[in-house]
């Protein structure tokens, strides 16, 4: 076991355990923001550099601070290390560094992309950027490619975090895409148009953190606050496949299918394609009950019965900005 | 005439054959290792010789051997980095296109200290000749029974092999060089961990640098302390500088650490001067990722003591007023260079070779060649420098490899010493815009072409 501290909040996690998952193992309050790291996903990690934090001390043994930033998603901690966050002036300047750099090419298109409203890039933005853009240059375009008839690649708005590109190596049975050239024109690709299209292909729609990967059957259907999810499940055939889903409703309809995700967006279990993109009617499931979204994405704020701050946390003048 | 421990024999006839490198006393170290010496005592020499890497970072090579784990029953691997793509850096060419035994030489006695018995040679694919020639010299070591199984009736088997890489800048740093090697494409990988636990195949590995391998040579055939005793401080032994620029004699070096930089520019027995009698402006001093610095800072210390050739002779001063001995690649840059087009040039290159993984780096370094684009071309403001300023210090540091420093340091060190020239470029950006083909064409200080009009 190793004790480790961070902003000021002593934790004692397993040996091995990285600075990101003891910081998540504390709470919101003090876990970095993560743009490429997915717990589901051997070896995700270390290519955002939002996750950056600064160890100001190193370890009981040897107490020096470390050099440089380093990502919190692939560095383990050590007894009696001592981690700063939001409280390091220099995480939160160089974290603003980040989300400019991610957003200097990005095409902003939020008004027609479906993945709007529960876009971590979004919120990543919102809390940890700034307002205007210093980036004055045409932004970069990409070819379009066709990967099939489900799956609808934007590659314009992707970050290059290689969720995807994990997942289809370690979820599916067979990986056809990949990362295509070098620096700034490196893009998600399938080389030669093939169509992305197993049984779990799916996934990568769900782990996208952007709107770089999207579900063609619900393309343009709807802004996504103005759906309403439930957990339901049903028995799949397929042994791999949890069944257990979130079902995105529009009155009656059923628009969409995902996984089930948690507090910090990442899927519960993955799903397949016939759950995903199959199984849209009511009766193909067995409904649970409405879906907490425990996200502080525009989804949350216009249904749901569990609030992000409990009561007794309530400051009326930091959730009301309309006072200000 | 400085001490040469490497290419004391280079201009013998022959020598790049077997024969006559044999005959000039090549081999010798082998022998004295496998013959006399455990693979820990060799190891122990090179730590005495206080040797540090000479593929940029100068960590002690001593140090990074007893790093290396020895799990029973995996192999170990010594990878020699001869992919010299640092602009400015030319050294490992020379001596592998004229002394191709030394440094296969130096793979047999490191690989011997180290347990490998397999060995990769990792060239950058533009230097397919040499490829040849080293193909050649390991033929002919095989053939003499310096290489294979039972070396010298040791029982010490060791296979080299050479392994041409595709042409990218970011396959020299040791991780993604790594990964090429494997057959992959060649990314950085995300540390820890480090070579020294799982390297080459997820076994322990060694990545040096072409010299630093040669080096081993002379460290174990006069001892480490003999080899210590050359050189100044912590800066032992000799160091190859690829020199080029304005100077009147660009080439190669073997200097003994320790000597001024002012010898060095001006002396005959290396650079002999600046070229047709011109001024010096600033030299970059360790290939192009170091901070350049102006003529000033170059020849003297912020304190005013002449500035020595070693690693702490370069760096004194930290980045306000220093710079890094780096690779040793030393450009020298006379009153007409255009510091300005001189790091938009840089900077376009790091942009170029920027593997694309992380975020700073990726999209960093294309900003950042962008807006001095703009700048050159008489198109941009004061707020511009501002940004370049902000834009490299939200790199350096934060990127998964150091090529994100190497783009960040340039941009930090031309704008620290030679703010002025950016600003002059802004300010007369109406007369460059007119003046612009000539920019393009010639490499010029934008107040020569003012006058020029
Ligand atoms: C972008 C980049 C490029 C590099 N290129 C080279 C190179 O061409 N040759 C080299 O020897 N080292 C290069 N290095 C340094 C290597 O990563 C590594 O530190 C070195 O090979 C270690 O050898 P040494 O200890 O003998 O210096 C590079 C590093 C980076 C970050
Ligand atoms: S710093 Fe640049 S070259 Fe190095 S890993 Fe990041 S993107 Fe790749
Ligand atoms: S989440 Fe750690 S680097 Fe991206």
């Amino acid at each position: 076991m190793a004790k480790v501290t961070i902003d000021g909040i002593t934790i004692e996690v397993a040996d091995g355990t990285t600075i990101l998952n003891a910081a998540r193992a504390i709470g919101k309050e003090v876990a970095p923001p993560t743009m490429c790291y997915y717990s589901k996903l051997k070896t995700s990690g270390g290519y955002c550099r939002t996750c950056l934090v600064e160890v100001s001390k190193g370890s009981e043994k040897d107490p020096r601070p470390m050099p440089k930033l380093v990502a919190s998603c692939r560095t383990t901690v050590m007894d009696g290390m001592e981690v700063k966050n939001t409280t390091s002036p220099k995480v939160l300047e160089a974290r603003k560094g980040v989300v400019e750099f991610l957003l200097a090419n990005h095409p902003l298109d939020c008004p027609i992309c479906d993945q709007a409203g529960e876009c971590h890039l979004q919120d990543l933005s919102y809390e940890h950027g700034s307002a205007k853009t210093r980036y004055e240059f045409e932004r970069r375009t990409f070819d379009k490619i066709n990967i099939g008839e489900k799956i609808q690649l934007h590659m314009t708005r992707c970050i290059l975090c290689y969720r995807c590109v994990k997942t289809a190596e370690q979820i599916t049975d067979g990986r056809v895409h990949g990362v295509l050239n070098r620096g700034d024109v490196s893009e998600i690709s399938t080389y030669i148009e093939q169509a992305i299209d197993n049984d779990f292909s799916g996934n990568v729609i769900d782990v996208c953190p952007v709107g770089a990967l999207t579900d063609k059957t619900f393309r343009f259907k709807s802004r996504v606050w103005y759906t309403k999810p439930m957990d339901a499940h049903r028995n799949c055939e397929n042994e791999k496949c949890s069944g257990k889903v979130v079902l995105w409703y529009k009155g009656e309809e059923v628009l969409r299918v995902t996984g089930r995700k948690d507090q910090w967006g990442e899927v519960e279990e993955f799903i397949c394609n016939t759950c995903r993109f199959d199984k849209k009617k009511t009766s193909d499931w067995t409904i649970e009950g409405p879906r907490e979204i425990d996200h502080s994405s525009v989804i949350s704020a216009n249904h749901y019965a569990r609030t992000l701050v409990k009561p007794n946390e309530f400051k009326l003048n930091e959730v009301n900005p309309i006072t200000e | 005439m400085g001490k040469k421990l490497l290419t004391e024999h280079i201009n013998v006839p022959g020598i790049q054959g077997y024969e006559v490198y044999r005959k000039m006393g090549g081999y010798a170290s082998v022998e004295k290792a496998i013959k006399s010496m455990k693979p820990e005592d060799v190891v122990e020499e090179v730590k005495k010789s206080g040797l540090r890497g000479r593929g940029g970072a100068g960590f002690p090579t001593g140090m990074k051997w007893s790093f290396l784990a020895k799990p029973e029953g995996v192999p170990r691997y010594l990878v020699c980095n001869a992919d010299e793509s640092e602009p400015g850096t030319f050294k490992d060419r020379y001596l592998m296109s004229r002394l191709p035994h030394l440094l296969i030489e130096g793979m047999i006695t490191s690989s011997f200290a180290l347990g490998a018995n397999t060995s990769y040679i990792y060239v950058r694919g533009e230097y397919y000749y040499i490829i040849a020639i080293l193909e050649k010299a390991i033929a002919e070591a095989y053939a003499a029974g310096w290489l294979g199984k039972n070396i010298l009736g040791s029982g010490y088997d060791l296979d080299l092999y050479v392994q041409p890489g595709g042409g990218a800048y970011i396959c020299g740093e040791e991780t993604a060089l790594l990964e090429s090697l494997e057959g992959k494409r060649g990314n950085p990988r995300i540390k820890p961990p480090f070579p020294a636990i799982a390297g080459l195949y997820g076994c322990p590995t060694v990545v040096n640098n072409v010299e630093t391998i040669a080096a081993v040579v002379p460290i174990v055939n006069q001892g480490g302390d003999a080899y210590a005793a050359v050189g100044i401080g912590k800066s032992t032994g000799t160091k190859l500088i690829s020199a080029s620029g304005h100077i009147n004699k660009p080439g190669i070096y073997e200097i003994e650490m320790g000597i001024t930089v002012e010898d060095f520019i001006y002396s005959d027995e290396y650079c002999g001067g600046i070229l047709n009698g011109k001024k010096l402006k600033a030299v970059i001093a360790g290939g192009s990722s170091v901070p350049i610095l102006p003529t000033d800072l170059i020849l003297k210390t912020a304190a005013g003591e002449p500035r020595i050739m070693s690693y702490e002779g370069l760096a004194d001063g930290g980045f306000a007023a220093g710079t890094m001995l780096g690779s040793g690649g030393f450009i020298v840059m006379d009153e007409s260079v255009s510091i300005p087009k001189n790091l938009w040039n840089l900077i376009r290159f790091y942009h170029h070779e920027s593997c694309g993984q992380c975020s700073p780096c990726r999209e960093g370094t294309g900003w950042m060649e962008k807006i001095l684009h703009k700048i050159v071309d008489g198109h941009g403001t004061l707020k511009d420098i501002d940004l370049l300023w902000e834009l490299q210090a939200k790199i350096e540091g934060n990127t998964i490899c150091p090529l994100g420093d190497a783009a960040a340091w340039p941009v930090a060190s031309a704008i620290r010493h030679f703010r002025t020239e950016f600003e002059e470029y802004v300010k007369h950006g109406d007369k460059i815009k007119d003046v612009k083909y000539y920019f393009h064409t010639h490499n010029m200080d934008p107040a020569a072409a003012y006058s020029s009009l």
